[in-house]
């Protein structure tokens, strides 16, 4: 039954979106953070979404075909910036540590398109829904 | 009973396209962030004409299944977007969404339609 698969899908989609709000949120919790080396300083993540296109791609048994799912945590590969802190215990030899590439405009952003997204498809189901429920009331007399 | 079947067939057939059209507009607004997502339609001509032309296959068999009142892919046809997207996806979430609530609507009279037919059925029975 295809509301059925309504739900399925627009709940694929509420979930990829909430992991896309919880990478914001740990970029952002994480935009303070500094290590001593290029390498070990801390890179934004951003998801990238991939439809679901036929059964094979769907683990679970789940009526979610034509859904979205997430396909990898990408790495954010803008230079982190340095800055001149020899009294910080991370430092390198010539006192200098690497803060976060994160944007916290950017993030924002990204966090609230996120959530709008979200609702989009509640709204989907809650249509959906009701739909069905109209369905069932034909079997009354 | 041939009168329930041929009384009530037609709006079976349609509200099953009337929520199969919801699902693939759903799927639309699911991957609204999807890169290179091709956003999809259900052609309501080209279904009609399939279903005119019996070019269905026959069950010969009574373990054949019967999926005369699905669609099948070829039905399904690519929307052209009004505005083009610089990741390829030609999903416009406010277009999807109007689109949405009208396809709720048509099922909403399907559905109405059917209750109509029922109702009369229900009359005739208890007679009324």
């Amino acid at each position: 039954m295809s509301i059925n698969n309504i739900m399925g899908i627009a709940g694929s989609a509420m979930n990829a979106q909430m992991v896309r709000m919880n990478t914001s949120a740990s970029n952002m919790a994480n935009s303070g953070t500094v290590a001593g080396s290029q390498e070990e300083a801390y890179k934004a993540k951003r998801p990238v979404f991939e439809a679901l296109l036929s059964e094979e791609q769907t683990n679970l048994r789940a009526p979610v075909v034509g859904g979205v799912k997430i396909s990898e945590l990408m790495k954010d590969n803008t230079p982190n910036s340095s800055v001149f802190d020899p009294g910080n215990p991370s430092a390198n030899e010539d006192g200098m540590v690497f803060l976060s590439n994160v944007n916290e405009v950017v993030e924002m952003v990204d966090m609230l398109a996120a959530a709008r997204s979200y609702q989009n498809n509640v709204e989907v189901i809650s249509t959906a829904k009701q739909l069905m429920m109209k369905t069932l009331d034909l079997t009354k007399v | 009973m041939k009168i329930l079947d041929s009384t009530f067939a037609l709006s079976e057939k349609t509200l099953a396209l009337r929520s199969q059209r919801m699902e693939i507009l759903s799927r639309n607004i699911a991957n609204a962030d999807t890169p290179n997502y091709k956003a999809q339609d259900l052609d309501f001509r080209r279904v009609l004409s399939s279903t005119q032309t019996n070019a269905e296959l026959k069950a010969t068999h009574a373990g054949h299944i019967n999926r005369s009142d699905s669609f099948s892919g070829a039905d399904l046809v690519y929307t052209v977007p009004f505005n083009s997207s610089v990741d390829g996806n030609t999903v416009e979430m406010s277009v999807e969404q109007a689109k949405y609530g009208k396809a709720a609507a048509d099922y909403q009279a399907t559905l109405r339609f059917l209750e109509g037919e029922m109702s009369g059925i229900r009359k005739a029975l208890r007679g009324e």
